[in-house]
Protein backbone atom coordinates (compact mmCIF):
# COMPACT_ATOMS: atom_id res chain seq x y z
CA UNK A 1 0.00 0.00 0.00
CA UNK A 2 1.17 3.54 -0.78
CA UNK A 3 2.45 5.79 1.87
CA UNK A 4 -0.23 8.68 0.99
CA UNK A 5 -0.37 11.39 3.60
CA UNK A 6 -4.15 10.66 4.44
CA UNK A 7 -2.41 6.83 5.67
CA UNK A 8 0.25 8.60 7.33
CA UNK A 9 -1.77 11.18 9.22
CA UNK A 10 -4.48 8.06 10.59
CA UNK A 11 -1.25 5.85 11.81
CA UNK A 12 0.45 8.62 13.34
CA UNK A 13 -3.04 9.42 15.50
CA UNK A 14 -3.48 5.89 15.82
CA UNK A 15 0.43 5.25 17.17
CA UNK A 16 -0.02 8.19 19.45
CA UNK A 17 -3.17 7.00 21.24
CA UNK A 18 -2.13 3.65 22.20
CA UNK A 19 1.33 4.70 22.88
CA UNK A 20 0.68 7.75 25.10
CA UNK A 21 -0.45 5.39 28.18
CA UNK A 22 2.57 3.96 28.43
CA UNK A 23 4.05 7.92 29.21
CA UNK A 24 1.12 8.69 31.64
CA UNK A 25 2.71 9.20 35.27
CA UNK A 26 -0.65 8.45 36.93
CA UNK A 27 -4.45 7.84 35.97
CA UNK A 28 -5.13 11.69 35.77
CA UNK A 29 -3.80 11.67 31.90
CA UNK A 30 -6.48 9.65 30.96
CA UNK A 31 -8.44 12.26 31.59
CA UNK A 32 -6.30 14.65 29.86
CA UNK A 33 -5.91 12.37 27.12
CA UNK A 34 -9.61 12.20 26.49
CA UNK A 35 -10.00 16.20 26.70
CA UNK A 36 -7.65 16.53 24.28
CA UNK A 37 -9.61 14.05 21.98
CA UNK A 38 -12.91 15.82 22.86
CA UNK A 39 -11.38 18.99 21.16
CA UNK A 40 -9.78 17.89 19.07
CA UNK A 41 -12.88 16.82 16.75
CA UNK A 42 -14.23 20.33 17.17
CA UNK A 43 -10.97 21.78 15.94
CA UNK A 44 -11.52 18.51 13.13
CA UNK A 45 -14.71 20.24 12.07
CA UNK A 46 -13.07 24.09 11.70
CA UNK A 47 -10.05 22.42 9.51
CA UNK A 48 -12.92 21.83 7.34
CA UNK A 49 -14.46 25.60 7.43
CA UNK A 50 -12.03 26.96 7.71
CA UNK A 51 -8.76 25.45 6.40
CA UNK A 52 -10.48 23.98 3.25
CA UNK A 53 -13.28 26.27 2.36
CA UNK A 54 -11.72 29.34 3.87
CA UNK A 55 -14.46 30.46 5.88
CA UNK A 56 -14.63 31.50 9.62
CA UNK A 57 -17.18 30.97 12.41
CA UNK A 58 -16.89 32.44 15.33
CA UNK A 59 -19.54 30.45 17.25
CA UNK A 60 -19.18 26.85 17.09
CA UNK A 61 -19.14 26.71 21.00
CA UNK A 62 -23.01 27.68 20.01
CA UNK A 63 -23.17 23.47 18.45
CA UNK A 64 -20.90 22.02 20.88
CA UNK A 65 -23.75 23.31 23.76
CA UNK A 66 -26.67 21.88 21.61
CA UNK A 67 -24.94 18.73 21.09
CA UNK A 68 -24.17 18.68 25.11
CA UNK A 69 -27.90 19.79 26.32
CA UNK A 70 -28.87 17.54 23.93
CA UNK A 71 -27.44 14.65 26.06
CA UNK A 72 -28.27 16.03 29.25
CA UNK A 73 -32.29 16.64 28.41
CA UNK A 74 -33.30 14.41 25.75
CA UNK A 75 -33.15 11.30 27.93
CA UNK A 76 -34.55 12.85 30.49
CA UNK A 77 -37.85 14.46 28.76
CA UNK A 78 -38.27 11.93 25.84
CA UNK A 79 -36.41 8.45 27.18
CA UNK A 80 -34.46 8.19 24.29
CA UNK A 81 -30.78 6.34 24.67
CA UNK A 82 -28.03 8.93 25.28
CA UNK A 83 -25.96 7.61 22.25
CA UNK A 84 -29.28 8.87 20.35
CA UNK A 85 -29.05 11.63 21.87
CA UNK A 86 -25.51 12.40 20.58
CA UNK A 87 -27.19 11.80 16.74
CA UNK A 88 -30.69 14.08 17.78
CA UNK A 89 -28.10 16.71 19.13
CA UNK A 90 -26.05 16.40 15.68
CA UNK A 91 -28.73 16.55 13.46
CA UNK A 92 -30.11 20.10 15.28
CA UNK A 93 -26.48 21.64 15.01
CA UNK A 94 -26.99 20.36 11.13
CA UNK A 95 -30.41 21.66 10.59
CA UNK A 96 -29.54 24.91 12.52
CA UNK A 97 -26.14 25.93 10.47
CA UNK A 98 -27.94 25.00 7.33
CA UNK A 99 -30.82 27.23 8.53
CA UNK A 100 -28.47 30.16 9.27
CA UNK A 101 -25.64 29.46 6.99
CA UNK A 102 -28.08 29.25 4.02
CA UNK A 103 -28.98 33.18 3.65
CA UNK A 104 -25.50 34.17 4.91
CA UNK A 105 -23.05 32.53 2.60
CA UNK A 106 -24.74 33.80 -0.47
CA UNK A 107 -22.93 36.95 0.69
CA UNK A 108 -19.43 37.46 0.01
CA UNK A 109 -17.01 38.37 3.04
CA UNK A 110 -16.85 37.90 6.78
CA UNK A 111 -20.77 38.04 7.36
CA UNK A 112 -20.58 34.49 8.79
CA UNK A 113 -17.96 35.15 11.46
CA UNK A 114 -20.44 37.84 12.87
CA UNK A 115 -23.53 36.31 12.71
CA UNK A 116 -21.78 32.99 13.86
CA UNK A 117 -20.55 35.27 16.70
CA UNK A 118 -24.42 36.60 17.75
CA UNK A 119 -25.98 33.04 17.09
CA UNK A 120 -23.18 31.42 19.65
CA UNK A 121 -24.00 34.21 21.92
CA UNK A 122 -27.52 33.45 21.32
CA UNK A 123 -27.13 29.90 22.39
CA UNK A 124 -25.06 30.48 25.25
CA UNK A 125 -27.75 32.86 27.08
CA UNK A 126 -30.64 30.77 26.13
CA UNK A 127 -29.17 27.78 28.00
CA UNK A 128 -28.19 30.23 30.88
CA UNK A 129 -31.58 32.09 31.10
CA UNK A 130 -33.95 28.85 30.26
CA UNK A 131 -33.81 27.82 34.00
CA UNK A 132 -36.98 25.23 33.90
CA UNK A 133 -35.42 23.35 31.10
CA UNK A 134 -31.69 23.90 31.51
CA UNK A 135 -30.98 24.64 35.34
CA UNK A 136 -29.17 27.74 34.13
CA UNK A 137 -25.83 28.63 35.25
CA UNK A 138 -25.33 25.53 37.99
CA UNK A 139 -25.24 23.46 35.20
CA UNK A 140 -27.09 19.81 34.65
CA UNK A 141 -26.72 16.15 35.23
CA UNK A 142 -25.94 13.83 32.06
CA UNK A 143 -27.05 10.11 32.19
CA UNK A 144 -24.21 7.61 32.12
CA UNK A 145 -23.71 6.25 28.16
CA UNK A 146 -23.32 3.22 29.84
CA UNK A 147 -21.04 1.49 27.07
CA UNK A 148 -18.97 0.70 29.81
CA UNK A 149 -21.37 -1.58 31.19
CA UNK A 150 -21.46 -3.04 28.22
CA UNK A 151 -17.76 -3.85 27.70
CA UNK A 152 -17.22 -5.44 30.66
CA UNK A 153 -20.00 -7.46 29.85
CA UNK A 154 -17.58 -8.66 27.08
CA UNK A 155 -14.88 -9.26 29.45
CA UNK A 156 -13.26 -5.27 28.32
CA UNK A 157 -12.91 -4.04 31.86
CA UNK A 158 -11.51 -0.96 31.75
CA UNK A 159 -11.70 2.18 34.41
CA UNK A 160 -13.73 5.64 33.60
CA UNK A 161 -11.14 6.96 32.36
CA UNK A 162 -9.74 4.65 30.49
CA UNK A 163 -13.05 4.08 28.76
CA UNK A 164 -13.01 7.61 27.55
CA UNK A 165 -9.74 8.00 26.80
CA UNK A 166 -10.01 5.39 24.10
CA UNK A 167 -13.40 6.00 23.12
CA UNK A 168 -12.85 9.58 22.13
CA UNK A 169 -9.29 8.76 20.69
CA UNK A 170 -11.65 6.28 18.51
CA UNK A 171 -13.90 9.05 17.71
CA UNK A 172 -11.14 11.75 16.97
CA UNK A 173 -9.52 9.07 14.49
CA UNK A 174 -12.77 8.16 12.97
CA UNK A 175 -13.16 12.27 12.64
CA UNK A 176 -9.69 12.43 11.04
CA UNK A 177 -10.37 10.15 8.55
CA UNK A 178 -13.45 11.61 7.39
CA UNK A 179 -11.87 14.81 7.28
CA UNK A 180 -9.02 13.21 5.13
CA UNK A 181 -11.09 11.79 2.49
CA UNK A 182 -12.85 15.13 2.30
CA UNK A 183 -9.99 16.62 1.43
CA UNK A 184 -8.93 14.60 -1.59
CA UNK A 185 -12.46 14.44 -2.78
CA UNK A 186 -13.87 16.07 -5.44
CA UNK A 187 -15.70 18.29 -2.66
CA UNK A 188 -12.95 18.89 -0.60
CA UNK A 189 -11.03 20.15 -3.90
CA UNK A 190 -14.19 22.55 -4.62
CA UNK A 191 -13.86 23.84 -1.43
CA UNK A 192 -10.14 24.42 -1.36
CA UNK A 193 -10.67 26.09 -4.92
CA UNK A 194 -13.14 28.60 -3.73
CA UNK A 195 -11.01 29.27 -0.67
CA UNK A 196 -7.83 29.84 -3.20
CA UNK A 197 -10.01 32.05 -5.67
CA UNK A 198 -13.79 32.43 -5.37
CA UNK A 199 -14.55 33.27 -9.14
CA UNK A 200 -12.28 31.03 -10.62
CA UNK A 201 -14.23 28.06 -8.45
CA UNK A 202 -17.35 29.88 -10.00
CA UNK A 203 -16.30 29.62 -13.65
CA UNK A 204 -15.39 25.93 -13.75
CA UNK A 205 -18.68 25.13 -12.16
CA UNK A 206 -18.52 25.06 -8.25
CA UNK A 207 -21.76 26.20 -6.65
CA UNK A 208 -20.02 28.56 -3.95
CA UNK A 209 -22.65 29.16 -1.70
CA UNK A 210 -24.06 25.63 -1.82
CA UNK A 211 -20.23 24.31 -0.73
CA UNK A 212 -19.75 26.79 1.67
CA UNK A 213 -23.22 25.72 3.50
CA UNK A 214 -21.92 22.08 3.25
CA UNK A 215 -19.21 22.77 4.79
CA UNK A 216 -20.24 24.72 7.79
CA UNK A 217 -23.11 22.15 8.52
CA UNK A 218 -20.72 19.27 8.49
CA UNK A 219 -18.01 21.50 10.82
CA UNK A 220 -21.51 22.18 13.41
CA UNK A 221 -21.81 18.25 13.92
CA UNK A 222 -18.34 17.81 14.46
CA UNK A 223 -18.61 20.63 16.63
CA UNK A 224 -21.91 18.78 18.06
CA UNK A 225 -19.82 15.43 18.90
CA UNK A 226 -17.46 17.14 20.69
CA UNK A 227 -20.11 18.76 22.78
CA UNK A 228 -21.92 15.38 23.56
CA UNK A 229 -18.92 13.53 24.29
CA UNK A 230 -17.76 16.08 26.93
CA UNK A 231 -21.33 16.32 28.28
CA UNK A 232 -21.28 12.82 28.60
CA UNK A 233 -17.87 11.60 30.01
CA UNK A 234 -18.28 14.27 32.61
CA UNK A 235 -21.92 13.34 33.70
CA UNK A 236 -22.38 16.98 34.01
CA UNK A 237 -22.53 19.89 31.84
CA UNK A 238 -22.63 24.00 32.61
CA UNK A 239 -23.57 26.62 30.04
CA UNK A 240 -19.73 27.58 29.77
CA UNK A 241 -19.47 24.76 26.78
CA UNK A 242 -21.41 27.38 24.59
CA UNK A 243 -19.49 30.38 25.85
CA UNK A 244 -17.48 32.46 23.75
CA UNK A 245 -14.60 31.72 24.62
CA UNK A 246 -14.45 28.05 23.54
CA UNK A 247 -15.49 29.38 20.51
CA UNK A 248 -12.05 31.29 20.09
CA UNK A 249 -10.62 28.29 21.81
CA UNK A 250 -11.58 25.95 19.06
CA UNK A 251 -9.78 28.82 16.35
CA UNK A 252 -6.77 29.20 18.20
CA UNK A 253 -6.33 25.54 18.65
CA UNK A 254 -6.99 25.39 14.71
CA UNK A 255 -4.64 28.10 13.70
CA UNK A 256 -1.59 27.06 16.01
CA UNK A 257 -1.08 24.22 15.11
CA UNK A 258 -2.30 25.03 11.31
CA UNK A 259 -5.71 24.97 10.06
CA UNK A 260 -4.79 23.60 6.75
CA UNK A 261 -3.92 19.98 8.19
CA UNK A 262 -6.05 17.84 10.10
CA UNK A 263 -2.32 16.65 12.01
CA UNK A 264 -1.33 20.19 12.38
CA UNK A 265 -4.88 21.08 14.07
CA UNK A 266 -4.77 18.39 16.53
CA UNK A 267 -1.66 18.89 17.31
CA UNK A 268 -2.85 22.64 18.48
CA UNK A 269 -5.54 21.09 20.07
CA UNK A 270 -3.19 18.77 22.23
CA UNK A 271 -1.32 21.72 23.44
CA UNK A 272 -3.97 24.28 24.43
CA UNK A 273 -5.67 21.25 26.01
CA UNK A 274 -2.09 20.35 28.15
CA UNK A 275 -0.64 23.79 28.53
CA UNK A 276 -3.12 24.93 31.34
CA UNK A 277 -3.16 21.27 32.85
CA UNK A 278 0.63 21.21 32.88
CA UNK A 279 1.80 24.83 33.64
CA UNK A 280 -0.84 25.84 36.62
CA UNK A 281 1.73 27.91 37.91
CA UNK A 282 0.30 30.41 34.70
CA UNK A 283 -3.16 29.74 35.73
CA UNK A 284 -3.24 33.44 36.14
CA UNK A 285 -1.89 34.56 33.42
CA UNK A 286 -3.61 32.03 31.03
CA UNK A 287 -4.93 34.24 28.71
CA UNK A 288 -2.03 36.57 28.24
CA UNK A 289 0.18 33.84 27.55
CA UNK A 290 -2.00 32.34 24.98
CA UNK A 291 -2.19 35.66 23.62
CA UNK A 292 1.24 35.68 23.10
CA UNK A 293 1.99 32.79 21.60
CA UNK A 294 -0.59 32.97 19.02
CA UNK A 295 0.91 36.48 18.12
CA UNK A 296 4.20 34.98 17.77
CA UNK A 297 3.20 32.24 15.38
CA UNK A 298 0.91 34.76 13.30
CA UNK A 299 3.95 36.74 12.68
CA UNK A 300 6.58 33.92 12.79
CA UNK A 301 4.60 30.72 11.40
CA UNK A 302 2.15 31.78 9.87
CA UNK A 303 0.95 28.43 8.43
CA UNK A 304 0.70 27.16 11.78
CA UNK A 305 3.14 25.57 14.13
CA UNK A 306 2.79 21.96 12.42
CA UNK A 307 3.18 22.89 8.59
CA UNK A 308 5.67 25.54 9.07
CA UNK A 309 7.63 22.83 11.48
CA UNK A 310 7.42 20.59 8.77
CA UNK A 311 8.18 22.69 5.39
CA UNK A 312 11.58 23.63 7.52
CA UNK A 313 12.60 20.28 8.10
CA UNK A 314 11.87 19.30 3.96
CA UNK A 315 13.81 22.28 3.63
CA UNK A 316 16.61 21.35 5.78
CA UNK A 317 16.59 17.85 4.13
CA UNK A 318 17.14 18.88 0.99
CA UNK B 1 -37.06 34.83 -29.68
CA UNK B 2 -36.48 36.95 -32.33
CA UNK B 3 -34.37 34.72 -35.05
CA UNK B 4 -32.89 38.01 -35.70
CA UNK B 5 -29.93 36.19 -37.80
CA UNK B 6 -28.90 32.58 -38.77
CA UNK B 7 -29.59 31.03 -35.06
CA UNK B 8 -28.67 27.93 -35.51
CA UNK B 9 -24.95 28.52 -36.30
CA UNK B 10 -24.49 31.08 -33.62
CA UNK B 11 -22.94 29.96 -30.12
CA UNK B 12 -22.54 33.31 -28.30
CA UNK B 13 -24.39 36.33 -29.09
CA UNK B 14 -24.04 39.58 -27.28
CA UNK B 15 -26.98 42.32 -28.02
CA UNK B 16 -27.03 45.82 -26.99
CA UNK B 17 -25.51 45.38 -24.20
CA UNK B 18 -24.46 48.10 -21.64
CA UNK B 19 -23.37 48.46 -18.13
CA UNK B 20 -22.65 51.60 -15.92
CA UNK B 21 -20.59 52.23 -12.83
CA UNK B 22 -21.75 55.45 -11.08
CA UNK B 23 -22.93 57.24 -13.75
CA UNK B 24 -19.93 56.31 -16.16
CA UNK B 25 -20.86 54.07 -19.15
CA UNK B 26 -18.00 51.56 -19.02
CA UNK B 27 -19.83 49.42 -22.02
CA UNK B 28 -22.77 50.86 -24.09
CA UNK B 29 -24.47 49.04 -26.87
CA UNK B 30 -22.45 46.28 -27.67
CA UNK B 31 -23.65 43.50 -29.84
CA UNK B 32 -21.71 40.91 -31.80
CA UNK B 33 -22.15 36.86 -32.79
CA UNK B 34 -19.98 34.28 -31.89
CA UNK B 35 -19.70 30.66 -33.81
CA UNK B 36 -18.82 27.26 -33.12
CA UNK B 37 -14.79 26.89 -34.03
CA UNK B 38 -14.33 31.10 -34.64
CA UNK B 39 -11.71 33.18 -33.11
CA UNK B 40 -13.05 36.29 -32.27
CA UNK B 41 -11.21 39.20 -30.63
CA UNK B 42 -12.05 42.02 -28.38
CA UNK B 43 -9.74 45.07 -29.20
CA UNK B 44 -9.47 48.52 -27.99
CA UNK B 45 -7.30 51.03 -25.50
CA UNK B 46 -6.84 50.67 -22.00
CA UNK B 47 -9.97 51.38 -20.65
CA UNK B 48 -12.21 50.88 -23.51
CA UNK B 49 -14.25 48.13 -21.42
CA UNK B 50 -13.40 44.53 -22.68
CA UNK B 51 -12.78 43.03 -19.43
CA UNK B 52 -15.99 44.58 -17.99
CA UNK B 53 -17.60 43.14 -21.10
CA UNK B 54 -15.89 39.95 -20.44
CA UNK B 55 -17.22 40.16 -16.39
CA UNK B 56 -20.76 40.78 -18.15
CA UNK B 57 -20.85 38.15 -20.74
CA UNK B 58 -19.47 35.35 -17.99
CA UNK B 59 -21.78 36.16 -15.24
CA UNK B 60 -19.29 38.18 -13.17
CA UNK B 61 -21.26 40.95 -13.81
CA UNK B 62 -24.91 41.97 -14.00
CA UNK B 63 -25.39 43.62 -16.76
CA UNK B 64 -27.54 47.22 -16.98
CA UNK B 65 -28.68 46.49 -20.46
CA UNK B 66 -29.06 44.14 -23.31
CA UNK B 67 -29.10 40.63 -23.71
CA UNK B 68 -26.92 37.51 -24.06
CA UNK B 69 -27.69 34.47 -25.25
CA UNK B 70 -25.94 30.90 -25.35
CA UNK B 71 -26.65 28.34 -27.62
CA UNK B 72 -29.81 30.05 -28.43
CA UNK B 73 -30.75 29.92 -24.53
CA UNK B 74 -31.08 33.18 -22.54
CA UNK B 75 -28.43 33.52 -20.09
CA UNK B 76 -28.25 37.34 -19.37
CA UNK B 77 -27.10 37.93 -15.89
CA UNK B 78 -26.84 34.27 -15.05
CA UNK B 79 -24.19 33.18 -12.53
CA UNK B 80 -21.29 31.61 -13.59
CA UNK B 81 -20.97 27.99 -12.28
CA UNK B 82 -24.41 27.79 -14.41
CA UNK B 83 -23.18 29.42 -17.45
CA UNK B 84 -20.04 26.51 -16.89
CA UNK B 85 -22.92 23.96 -16.88
CA UNK B 86 -23.87 25.58 -20.36
CA UNK B 87 -20.73 25.04 -21.80
CA UNK B 88 -18.70 28.65 -21.16
CA UNK B 89 -15.74 29.03 -19.45
CA UNK B 90 -12.79 31.55 -18.81
CA UNK B 91 -9.95 32.13 -17.73
CA UNK B 92 -8.48 35.64 -16.03
CA UNK B 93 -6.38 38.88 -17.02
CA UNK B 94 -4.83 38.85 -13.13
CA UNK B 95 -4.21 35.24 -12.91
CA UNK B 96 -6.90 33.40 -11.03
CA UNK B 97 -5.24 29.86 -10.11
CA UNK B 98 -5.73 28.05 -6.66
CA UNK B 99 -2.24 29.08 -5.27
CA UNK B 100 -1.92 26.40 -2.26
CA UNK B 101 -3.44 23.36 -4.53
CA UNK B 102 -0.42 21.57 -6.73
CA UNK B 103 -0.50 22.32 -10.99
CA UNK B 104 -2.38 18.78 -11.12
CA UNK B 105 -5.13 19.64 -8.50
CA UNK B 106 -5.80 22.69 -10.27
CA UNK B 107 -6.56 20.68 -14.03
CA UNK B 108 -8.34 18.00 -11.81
CA UNK B 109 -10.53 21.04 -10.61
CA UNK B 110 -11.59 22.01 -14.08
CA UNK B 111 -13.17 18.62 -14.15
CA UNK B 112 -15.59 19.65 -11.32
CA UNK B 113 -19.37 19.50 -13.07
CA UNK B 114 -18.18 15.81 -14.08
CA UNK B 115 -16.85 14.80 -10.90
CA UNK B 116 -19.13 16.38 -8.26
CA UNK B 117 -21.33 13.96 -6.31
CA UNK B 118 -22.42 13.63 -2.89
CA UNK B 119 -20.53 15.16 -0.07
CA UNK B 120 -21.63 12.17 2.16
CA UNK B 121 -19.85 9.65 -0.54
CA UNK B 122 -16.95 11.82 -0.51
CA UNK B 123 -16.40 11.93 3.49
CA UNK B 124 -17.01 8.13 3.64
CA UNK B 125 -14.25 7.96 0.50
CA UNK B 126 -16.94 5.55 -1.13
CA UNK B 127 -16.03 4.12 -4.41
CA UNK B 128 -17.98 5.85 -6.12
CA UNK B 129 -16.38 9.19 -5.06
CA UNK B 130 -12.68 7.61 -5.43
CA UNK B 131 -13.82 6.28 -9.49
CA UNK B 132 -15.32 10.27 -10.11
CA UNK B 133 -11.66 11.60 -8.85
CA UNK B 134 -9.98 8.86 -10.42
CA UNK B 135 -12.15 9.72 -14.34
CA UNK B 136 -11.08 13.45 -13.32
CA UNK B 137 -7.26 12.96 -12.16
CA UNK B 138 -6.68 10.86 -15.97
CA UNK B 139 -8.17 13.80 -18.04
CA UNK B 140 -6.31 16.19 -16.12
CA UNK B 141 -3.44 14.45 -16.85
CA UNK B 142 -4.33 14.27 -20.53
CA UNK B 143 -4.88 18.15 -20.60
CA UNK B 144 -1.68 19.20 -19.00
CA UNK B 145 0.38 16.89 -21.45
CA UNK B 146 -1.46 18.91 -24.27
CA UNK B 147 -0.26 22.38 -22.24
CA UNK B 148 2.96 21.01 -21.83
CA UNK B 149 2.91 21.01 -17.90
CA UNK B 150 2.96 17.17 -16.95
CA UNK B 151 5.88 17.34 -15.83
CA UNK B 152 5.41 19.90 -13.08
CA UNK B 153 2.09 17.95 -12.63
CA UNK B 154 2.84 17.41 -8.73
CA UNK B 155 4.66 21.07 -8.00
CA UNK B 156 2.35 23.48 -5.73
CA UNK B 157 1.08 25.54 -8.13
CA UNK B 158 2.48 28.99 -6.72
CA UNK B 159 6.29 28.03 -7.63
CA UNK B 160 5.47 28.32 -11.39
CA UNK B 161 6.51 30.75 -13.86
CA UNK B 162 3.94 33.45 -15.39
CA UNK B 163 3.90 31.80 -19.02
CA UNK B 164 3.17 28.07 -17.27
CA UNK B 165 0.57 29.41 -15.18
CA UNK B 166 -1.25 31.26 -18.11
CA UNK B 167 -1.13 28.01 -19.80
CA UNK B 168 -2.51 25.83 -16.78
CA UNK B 169 -5.45 28.36 -16.59
CA UNK B 170 -6.38 27.46 -19.40
CA UNK B 171 -5.84 24.17 -19.14
CA UNK B 172 -8.37 24.30 -16.37
CA UNK B 173 -10.67 26.17 -18.26
CA UNK B 174 -10.48 23.55 -21.16
CA UNK B 175 -11.23 20.76 -18.57
CA UNK B 176 -15.11 21.26 -18.16
CA UNK B 177 -14.70 20.66 -22.11
CA UNK B 178 -16.96 24.55 -22.98
CA UNK B 179 -18.26 25.45 -26.33
CA UNK B 180 -17.00 28.49 -25.68
CA UNK B 181 -13.78 29.68 -24.21
CA UNK B 182 -13.23 33.15 -22.89
CA UNK B 183 -9.41 34.14 -23.08
CA UNK B 184 -8.84 37.73 -20.66
CA UNK B 185 -5.64 38.60 -22.35
CA UNK B 186 -3.58 35.37 -22.50
CA UNK B 187 -0.36 36.49 -23.51
CA UNK B 188 -0.22 39.48 -20.93
CA UNK B 189 3.56 39.42 -19.08
CA UNK B 190 4.83 36.54 -21.30
CA UNK B 191 8.05 36.63 -23.50
CA UNK B 192 7.81 35.72 -27.12
CA UNK B 193 8.19 32.08 -26.89
CA UNK B 194 5.86 31.97 -24.34
CA UNK B 195 3.57 34.13 -26.41
CA UNK B 196 4.00 31.82 -29.29
CA UNK B 197 3.10 28.64 -27.55
CA UNK B 198 0.02 30.51 -26.00
CA UNK B 199 -1.05 31.22 -29.90
CA UNK B 200 -0.15 27.72 -30.64
CA UNK B 201 -2.14 26.55 -28.44
CA UNK B 202 -5.31 28.93 -29.05
CA UNK B 203 -5.31 27.83 -32.85
CA UNK B 204 -5.10 24.30 -31.69
CA UNK B 205 -8.06 24.50 -29.41
CA UNK B 206 -10.26 26.79 -32.01
CA UNK B 207 -9.42 23.82 -34.81
CA UNK B 208 -11.36 21.38 -32.24
CA UNK B 209 -14.49 23.19 -32.50
CA UNK B 210 -14.37 25.30 -29.33
CA UNK B 211 -15.45 28.95 -30.21
CA UNK B 212 -13.05 31.47 -28.57
CA UNK B 213 -13.49 35.13 -27.48
CA UNK B 214 -10.39 36.74 -26.89
CA UNK B 215 -9.16 40.03 -25.22
CA UNK B 216 -5.16 40.70 -26.26
CA UNK B 217 -3.09 43.94 -26.12
CA UNK B 218 -0.41 41.90 -28.53
CA UNK B 219 -2.07 43.17 -32.06
CA UNK B 220 0.30 40.85 -33.64
CA UNK B 221 -0.94 37.81 -32.12
CA UNK B 222 -4.45 39.09 -32.37
CA UNK B 223 -4.28 39.94 -36.25
CA UNK B 224 -2.55 36.45 -37.31
CA UNK B 225 -5.06 34.65 -35.63
CA UNK B 226 -8.92 36.46 -35.11
CA UNK B 227 -11.20 35.60 -37.47
CA UNK B 228 -13.12 38.58 -36.87
CA UNK B 229 -12.61 41.34 -34.44
CA UNK B 230 -14.62 43.45 -32.52
CA UNK B 231 -12.93 47.19 -31.43
CA UNK B 232 -14.49 48.72 -28.60
CA UNK B 233 -13.95 52.56 -27.42
CA UNK B 234 -14.86 54.34 -24.71
CA UNK B 235 -17.02 51.72 -23.95
CA UNK B 236 -19.03 51.40 -27.47
CA UNK B 237 -17.91 49.64 -29.90
CA UNK B 238 -16.43 51.42 -33.03
CA UNK B 239 -15.62 48.82 -35.87
CA UNK B 240 -15.90 45.11 -36.73
CA UNK B 241 -14.86 42.76 -38.86
CA UNK B 242 -12.20 40.26 -40.35
CA UNK B 243 -8.39 41.78 -39.76
CA UNK B 244 -7.72 43.46 -43.30
CA UNK B 245 -10.78 45.25 -42.82
CA UNK B 246 -10.54 46.14 -38.81
CA UNK B 247 -6.95 46.79 -39.45
CA UNK B 248 -8.00 49.96 -42.29
CA UNK B 249 -10.57 51.83 -40.78
CA UNK B 250 -9.90 54.83 -40.11
CA UNK B 251 -11.86 55.01 -36.99
CA UNK B 252 -10.05 52.08 -35.26
CA UNK B 253 -6.59 53.75 -36.85
CA UNK B 254 -7.76 57.06 -35.06
CA UNK B 255 -8.44 55.31 -31.62
CA UNK B 256 -5.99 52.57 -31.22
CA UNK B 257 -3.78 52.00 -33.65
CA UNK B 258 -2.71 55.21 -34.14
CA UNK B 259 -1.54 55.62 -30.75
CA UNK B 260 0.21 52.58 -30.94
CA UNK B 261 1.76 53.84 -33.66
CA UNK B 262 2.57 57.15 -32.46
CA UNK B 263 4.44 55.44 -29.30
CA UNK B 264 6.48 53.32 -31.63
CA UNK B 265 4.26 50.65 -31.78
CA UNK B 266 7.60 48.00 -31.54
CA UNK B 267 5.83 45.59 -29.80
CA UNK B 268 2.85 45.83 -32.22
Amino acid sequence: MKMTPKLATLLVLGALVLLAPFLFPSNFYYRVGSLIFVNAIAVTGIVILTGYAGQISLGHAGFAGIGAYACALAPAHFGIHPALAVVLGAAISGLLAWLVGRPILRLKGYYLGVATLGLGILISMMLNNERQLTRGPDGIDVPELGMRALLKGWGLDLTNGQFWYYFCGLCMILGAWLALNLHDSPSGRALRALHGSEIAARTVGVDVARMKLQAFVISAVYASVSGSLLALQNKFITPDVAGFMHSIEMVTMAVLGGVGSVLGAIFGAAILTLLPQVLTIFAEYEQLVLGLVMMLVMIFLREGLLPSILRKLRRKGE
Amino acid sequence: MTASRDDRTTLLSVEGLGISFGGLKAVNDVSFAVKPGEIVSVIGPNGAGKTTLFNMISGVYQPGAGRISLNGEEVTGMEPHLLARRGMSRTFQNLQIFQSMTVLENAISGFHLQERGSVLADLLGLPASRRRAGAAEEGARKLLARVRLEEEADREAGNLSYGSLKRLEIARAMASQPKILLLDEPAAGCNAVETEEIDHLIAEIAASGVAILLVEHDMKMVMRISNHIVVLDHGEKIAEGDPATVSRDPAVIAAYLGAEARTGGDHA
